[in-house]
């Protein structure tokens, strides 16, 4: 099946604790495109990510990957599918400085970018391989929290607002490796709460709604809906 | 010839004791360190598993015929593999409740692996002979240093020294410490984490089995050996600050010293200046010298 999605979502519930966060999310994430996300917060977009991820304890329904059903597997054997997540709270590691964090990730497939090709995304972060991780300013994070993944030869990434609390001229940068990765061949699943950044990079993007997917909207279609998103969004 | 009127011979010799304490102060409290950074847990079996290395040594050479240099390997892979599977079917089960919860188990399970021993050998002691290669010693001029005093000295620093650069310096102790961090994520970048926690348990006690067969020729293998020594161990974990690595090597050898120190200049404060350096640390830095709060 060479047109199967690489990613598709049946009936998917997920739980924190007690409260029921996901209410049967379907949807289906091309392979080679870049699918965004969008929605309100607490409207499950993290949570969706999370749990395709496996970081989400209970959880049910039906998450395939590559046609593999990953709904019951540890987010470690997720991982080695090649299924990568970078948090929203970028996750770099205090007590390890910026090499040891961007080498962290072990490779879990063939064809990761080598540590070369990540520093000429992110010519940044080869001048402070020795500093502290967390030393880092904010957006030099992210590309770190980008980087890293990027080297394990996963081909699905799932970005958790790559681009909050960025500079401009930062979050054009994010906006660039982004279509450079999807010329690459990677495909890119993103939670985003700036759809005009969406509007640049995604093909597609889905509407949740209280843990519902509520609406489609291919990103040739954005314009014409604009009335739409920005009722979706509450903006 | 004499230093601040103490012979050179009693000072030398009350630093060397210390010295030989603090290289068990150091490698009990690393352990510990190791194992509080990873799982969160303070790990009250500590001093049982030191006795179960003693044990191990003693059991080996008279069931088995197998002696010291053979013992310091496999006493630290049984114990620190009965470690493991305690760890699995027990410890896994108390991760996600409070610390008091993990405390309780390993003091309990102390308790009980003590209660054993003691019932089955007493508490008097059986002497373990030391290593032939051992016996002896050299005169330095100023003092003499038999030669296993310095081989417990030697093989604890290399030890400390080797667990430390492992942990800090190579890719598997950046697993370590970034699973210390966040392990949700390290498990979501395709590491196995459990697997990795209980792994990091077995070495912790294997570490505290290696202490142990490497005391059996100084102190005597004997049921509460372990009892009397963790409450010092303890003091100088807290001394140096839960979980760092650095900290509690660095601590239990000075706080060794000190202590020997102690015997020359003030004898009768000998047993309780640790715990007098431990009520000042923790006024002045509660998280420990070298701890971070968490």
């Amino acid at each position: 099946m060479p047109d199967a999605p690489l990613l598709s979502i049946r009936g998917l519930n997920a739980w924190y604790g007690e409260s029921h966060i996901l209410h049967g999310v379907e949807f289906e994430v091309p392979r080679g495109e870049v699918v965004t996300l969008l929605g309100r917060n607490g409207a499950g977009k993290t949570t969706t990510l999370k749990s395709i991820m496996g970081m989400v304890a209970r959880r049910k329904g039906s998450v395939r990957f590559e046609g593999a059903e990953t709904i019951a597997l540890t987010s470690s054997r997720i991982a080695r599918l090649g299924v990568a997540f970078c948090p929203e709270e970028r996750g770099i590691f205090a007590s390890l400085n910026v090499q040891e964090n961007l080498l962290l990730p072990p490779a879990v497939r063939a064809g990761g970018l080598t540590v070369e090709q990540v520093f000429e995304l992110f010519p940044n972060l080869k001048e402070r391989l020795a500093s502290q991780g967390t030393k880092l300013s904010g957006g030099e994070q992210q590309m770190l929290a980008i980087g890293r993944i990027l080297r394990t030869g996963a081909r699905l990434l799932l970005l958790d607002e790559p681009t909050e609390g960025l500079a401009p001229v930062i979050v054009q940068q994010i906006g660039r490796t982004i279509s450079r990765l999807k010329a690459e061949g990677f495909t890119i699943l993103l939670v985003e709460q700036n759809f005009r950044f969406a509007s640049r990079v995604a093909d597609r993007h889905y509407v949740m709604e209280g843990g519902r997917m509520v609406d489609m909207i291919p990103n040739s279609e954005l314009e014409s809906k604009l009335d739409k998103v920005h009722e979706y969004l509450g903006v | 010839m004499e230093i601040f009127g103490i012979p050179t011979q009693a000072l030398f010799g009350q630093l060397l004791i210390g010295l030989i304490n603090g290289s068990f102060y150091a490698l009990l409290s690393l352990g510990l360190a190791v194992i509080f950074g990873l799982l969160n847990i303070i790990n009250f079996t500590h001093g049982a598993q030191y006795m179960m290395g003693a044990f191990c040594a003693y059991f080996l050479l008279t069931k088995l015929g197998i002696g010291y240099w053979w013992a310091l390997a496999i006493a630290p892979l049984a114990v620190g593999t009965i470690g493991m599977v305690i760890e699995r079917l027990m410890l896994a089960r108390l991760y996600k409740l409070d610390h008091l919860y993990g405390l309780l188990l390993t003091f309990g399970l102390a308790l009980i692996i003590q209660g054993l021993f003691r019932n089955e050998y007493g508490t008097s002691g059986i002497p373990y002979a030391l290593p032939q290669e051992l016996s002896g010693g050299r005169n330095l001029g100023f003092m003499f240093l038999p030669n296993y005093r310095a081989w417990v000295i030697l093989a604890s620093i290399v030890v400390c020294l080797a667990t430390w650069f492992v942990i800090e310096k190579t890719r598997l102790g950046a697993y370590l410490r970034a699973a210390t961090e966040n392990p949700q994520l390290v498990q979501a970048f395709g590491i196995n984490v459990p697997r990795m926690i209980t792994l990091t348990y077995g070495f912790g006690v294997a570490l505290a089995a290696f202490a142990g067969v490497m005391a059996a020729p100084i102190y005597q293998v004997n049921p509460l050996m372990g009892a009397d020594l963790i409450i010092v161990v303890f003091a100088v974990v807290v001394i140096g600050g839960m979980g760092s690595i650095m900290g509690s090597i660095v601590t239990g050898f000075a706080l060794g010293l000190i202590e020997g120190l102690t015997k020359v200049f003030y004898p009768e404060a000998s047993n309780t200046v640790i715990f007098i350096i431990m009520a000042i640390v923790l006024m002045i830095k509660p998280a420990g010298l070298f701890g971070t709060q968490r």
